[in-house]
């Protein structure tokens, strides 16, 4: 199988290896850099477990090639948290947006992308922005609530800072 | 609860404590089976078979042998050598492990290809060569019986056809003379389709063998890690495997609703393969693999009959059911339950009589008949009920809710007598049904339908006002394999008086590391934050038996409260010895004994714990610590009232889910926070099958379901926003008063949602459509009518 060298940048920081071509991105991400909080669900794009940021934007990460990123910047769920949580993080807690965890990650990153364009979303953009994320434990009604908490923090925040 | 005991700092019952989960969750920093990397850690896939029926003539290794990476390659031969190619289910059935001369599902395991890591795997699968014979196949379970239909247990001694088992429960003859008797009888048959419960997480293991010390460590996604020890040890210790060398781990669940209770085929491959490679061996089955092969749920033929009066007065209740189980009876029910708690039919309704009875029948589809978030067949139990109560309603022309009301059981007729024989613990179903009616203004609706059908808008109300079973059980009646459903709780107090506590339970999602510390500050009055909670490794914790059928709580809840009182016991003992007083001079209030009349005068149960381990009173032995195995006297039966509201566009048959009220009475609640969510989850797990999800099969035996693509899981714009209340009614025999409440909304919303369906399509000559109500059914439904 014939493999390229690619450097991929990873909450950061630059990776380099050599990889199969038909490596997939999340096994790029779990594998070869031990970061496991990025899930696998379906192999299939359907559960949005997988959901990372490649250059800022959701992509489910069992469906793109590890070499499609190189180059790129990869922002998984282990990137997000500066000093304190990040807001969707404190969200999901404060809201208990999650039971299982195991959707968790993925559905914070779709959030994040979602708020980093929409930052006041409506209920119902929330529920689009989300809707190519499987959660089977929820019944997503608290994900909302910790996504519309995440929305608040955020213009809170924007508004200290302006 | 009215009121909570203790201070929120504490955290006992009735607080809504966030949970201790979720900082590690929302980090990513679970630690589920894939996450777990052992030293020189190999990887198994499986070759599946591309047909529900056919005869192995032949499998070739060689290529998947040569390919860079492979291994091994194992087969029904290769387990054959160690006599493991079959296993028992938890229903005392035989199940393949691997085949040795046939296949009877489609996507059955066939062969493993072990290489050095995913993708040569894979690349391996592919290079093993099978050769079938195709056979013949069964796939309706009604022609299961007929004379010509092909056996498929042939390897089974005396199976002379595809009939597993008949069960009944009630009285034939009772039921009979009502039904001979009465002024109106109702029938329908109702199917309760096969679905799955798709965790978001799929199944597997990592399996490591010390061959030195003889120990096998497996770390597996498991809702019941000390039961699958014991199987383990049951089915392999013939090859030097006993028990006390096992040790299974119970890493984060992602999601299991049942569908982790029972043991894979693949699970066996990969501890088989560990012991014989020597390799650390890690198995994660896709997400088709889980839906095609793993456990499916439900699957029941229901032909409903209710006797009742003229006023609508329900008199008897008769259910002949068909139960399609696929290639094995691998439910997971209580042994001397075939049909799980389905004789909970009845349901919140006083009847006089009933008579039920069920057969299995084999199909060639996958093993299961287990769970889907609900106690053992209380889900199609419940859907029965409530939309032949509906059929009642409909063919008497009265109000659907009014109906129930007159027929539910008195509150002061608990503990009930129930037809079946089972003692009903507890409730107050008029109250749930009227409180969920004002919360929703079910008066307004009714008119607002009127109005909208006047316009020719399609609108409907739909009522369920179930009663579950869960919680089990009783030893006398209760046991898996032998092994008596109990649960345990064990508690250590260590000197600075911080806690460890250990069940043998395990959490997928339900957040038992926040509600049993929650139970020992209720108890013991010590903070929850004091308390570390630690489950699912048979090393440590006590032996019990699992997480499924809401049992948690009504077990290792109600363990972890005795223990606590255990403790508390000999906490009164110290006490007196540190305050110089006898012990019945003591008082207990939160977390201290204090003087009777003097309370200035008292020790908390932190000095308590401190002097147990430095200052005991001789006599008495040194430390704070108890293990509590809880046998509960009866079950529990939580309840509640559903109210849907639906929308149907008539031009493409859509059906919208306007509002929902959902009323539960789990008793009395440790977490609100908690309960709520678990509430929202089951109810999306309700609205999935009633809309949505099936696993079906073509007329070969093709599953038809078997991706995402086709097995539609409701995302967030599907779900509704779900509004939700409660009643509080203790259960009696509980010593926290609570019943448990993960699966009520699952059982209880599927007939909440199809009785407004029909309800919306009623004046059109609907009786009744059978789940997932998709777009289709409900075009044609409308259609047949104009058409007529």
């Amino acid at each position: 199988m014939a493999t390229q060298s690619i450097t991929v940048t990873i909450n950061g920081e630059a990776k380099t290896a050599d990889v199969e071509d038909r490596l997939l991105l999340v096994h790029l991400i779990r594998d070869n850099c031990g970061l496991t909080g990025t899930h696998i669900g379906c192999d299939t794009t359907h559960c949005g477990a997988c959901t990372v940021l490649l250059d800022g934007t959701a992509v489910k990460s069992c469906t793109v090639f590890a070499v499609q990123a190189n180059g790129r910047e990869v922002t998984t769920i282990e990137g997000i948290e500066g000093e304190a949580l990040h807001p969707l993080q404190e969200g999901f807690m404060e809201e208990h947006g999650l039971q299982c965890g195991f959707c968790t990650p993925g559905m914070i990153m779709s959030s994040k992308h979602l708020l980093d364009k929409n930052p006041n979303p409506t209920e119902e953009e929330i529920r689009w922005g989300i809707s190519g994320n499987l959660c089977r434990c929820t019944g997503y009604q608290n994900i909302v609530k910790a996504v519309q908490y995440a929305s608040n923090k955020l213009e809170e925040t924007t508004t200290e800072g302006g | 609860m009215s009121k909570c005991k203790t201070s929120p700092e504490v955290g006992g019952m009735g607080h809504s404590i966030k949970r201790k989960e979720d900082p590690r969750f929302i980090r990513g920093q679970g630690n589920y089976v894939d996450d777990v990397v052992r030293p020189g850690m190999v990887f198994m896939d499986i070759v599946r078979s591309p047909y529900a029926h056919a005869k192995i003539k032949s499998i070739n290794t060689e290529k998947a042998l040569a390919h860079p990476g492979v291994a091994a390659v194992i087969t029904g031969e290769t387990l054959k050598e160690y006599n493991l190619h079959m296993m028992p289910t938890l229903m005392s059935d035989t199940q393949m492990v691997l085949p040795i001369d046939k296949v009877c599902y489609q996507a059955q395991e066939v062969a493993a290809v072990v290489a050095t890591d995913r993708y040569s795997a894979a690349d391996g699968v592919e290079l093993v060569e099978v050769e079938y014979e195709p056979l013949p196949v069964v796939v309706d379970p009604h022609k299961a019986t007929d004379p010509d239909a092909p056996i498929i247990r042939d390897d089974k001694e005396g199976q002379e056809n595809n009939h597993i088992f008949h069960w009944e429960a009630g009285d034939k003859d009772g039921t009979e003379e009502i039904f001979k008797n009465a002024d109106v009888t109702v029938k329908e048959n109702i199917y309760i389709p096969r679905i799955h419960v798709a965790s978001i997480e799929t199944c597997g293991c990592v399996s490591e063998f010390d061959s030195v010390s003889g120990r096998l460590t497996v770390w597996l996604t498991t809702q019941a890690p000390h039961a699958i020890r014991t199987v383990v040890a049951l089915v392999a210790g013939h090859v030097g495997l006993q028990e006390d060398k096992i040790r299974i781990i119970s890493p984060d669940i992602g999601g299991g609703f049942g569908g982790k209770v029972p043991v894979y085929p693949g699970y066996v491959i990969a501890i088989a393969a560990s012991v014989v490679t020597g390799l650390p061996i890690k198995w994660i089955e896709d997400r088709r693999e889980n839906l095609q092969a793993d456990s499916f749920a439900r699957d029941y033929h229901m032909a409903c009959e209710i006797a009742a009066d003229k006023d609508g007065t329900l008199k008897a209740l008769r259910i002949k059911t068909l139960a399609d189980h696929g290639y094995a009876d691998a439910a997971a029910n209580p042994s001397k339950f075939p049909a799980g708690m389905f004789s909970i039919c009845t349901g919140s309704y006083d009847f006089k009589n009933a008579f039920v009875e069920v057969d299995g029948v084999y199909t060639n589809k996958p093993p299961g008949g287990i769970a889907y978030r609900c106690s053992f067949r209380v889900t199609e139990a419940v859907h029965a009920i409530e939309r032949m109560v509906d059929v009642v309603a409909d063919e008497l022309g009265m109000d659907a809710a009014e109906l129930r009301m007159n027929n539910f059981i008195s509150k002061d007729a608990f503990p009930y007598q129930s037809p079946m024989g089972w003692e009903y613990d507890s409730g107050d179903y008029h109250a749930a049904l009227k409180l969920a009616m004002d919360n929703i203004g079910y008066d307004e609706l009714l008119k607002e339908q009127a109005e909208k059908r006047e316009k020719g808008e399609l609108m409907g109300i739909g009522i369920s006002s179930f009663t579950e079973v869960v919680g089990a059980g009783p030893s006398k009646d209760f046991d898996i394999l032998g092994i008596k459903m109990f649960d345990s709780s064990e508690i250590r107090i260590h000197p600075t008086g911080k806690v460890i506590a250990r069940f043998g339970t395990k959490s997928q999602g339900q957040g038992h590391e926040t509600t049993y510390g929650q139970i020992i500050a209720e108890e013991l009055g010590i903070p929850h934050s004091d308390v570390t909670v630690e489950e699912g490794d048979t090393d440590t914790a006590p032996y019990g038996l699992g997480t499924y059928a809401s049992r948690s709580t009504p077990t290792a809840g109600a363990a972890a409260a005795l223990a606590c009182r255990k403790i508390k016991e000999k906490s009164q003992k110290i006490a007196a010895h540190l305050l110089e007083v006898a012990e019945e001079d003591l008082e207990w209030e939160v977390g201290k004994f204090s003087v009777k009349g003097v309370p200035d005068k008292s020790v908390t149960i932190q000095d308590i714990a401190f002097a147990a381990y430095t200052n005991h009173p001789q006599g008495l032995e040194a430390g704070l610590e108890a293990t509590h195995y809880y046998d509960p006297p009866n079950m529990t039966y939580p309840f509640g009232s559903y109210i849907a509201v639906v929308d149907i566009d008539s031009e493409t048959g859509e059906v919208k889910v306007r509002r929902f009220m959902a009323v539960d009475d789990c008793g009395n609640i440790i977490n609100p926070m908690i309960v709520e969510g678990q509430i929202h989850g089951g109810l999306t797990q309700g609205l999935a099958p009633a809309l949505f999800e099936e696993i079906s099969y073509d007329d070969e035996g093709n599953i038809t379901g078997g991706s995402f693509m086709e097995y539609l899981v409701p995302t967030a714009v599907e779900t509704p926003h779900w509004e939700t209340d409660k009643t509080v009614t203790p259960s009696p025999h509980h010593p926290l008063g609570a019943k448990g409440v993960g699966e009520s909304p699952t059982v209880g919303a599927p007939p909440a949602i199809v009785n407004a369906v029909v309800d919306a399509l009623s004046h059109l000559g609907v009786k009744h459509i059978d789940i997932p109500i998709t777009p289709e059914k409900v075009w044609r439904a409308i259609n047949k009518q104009d058409a007529a």
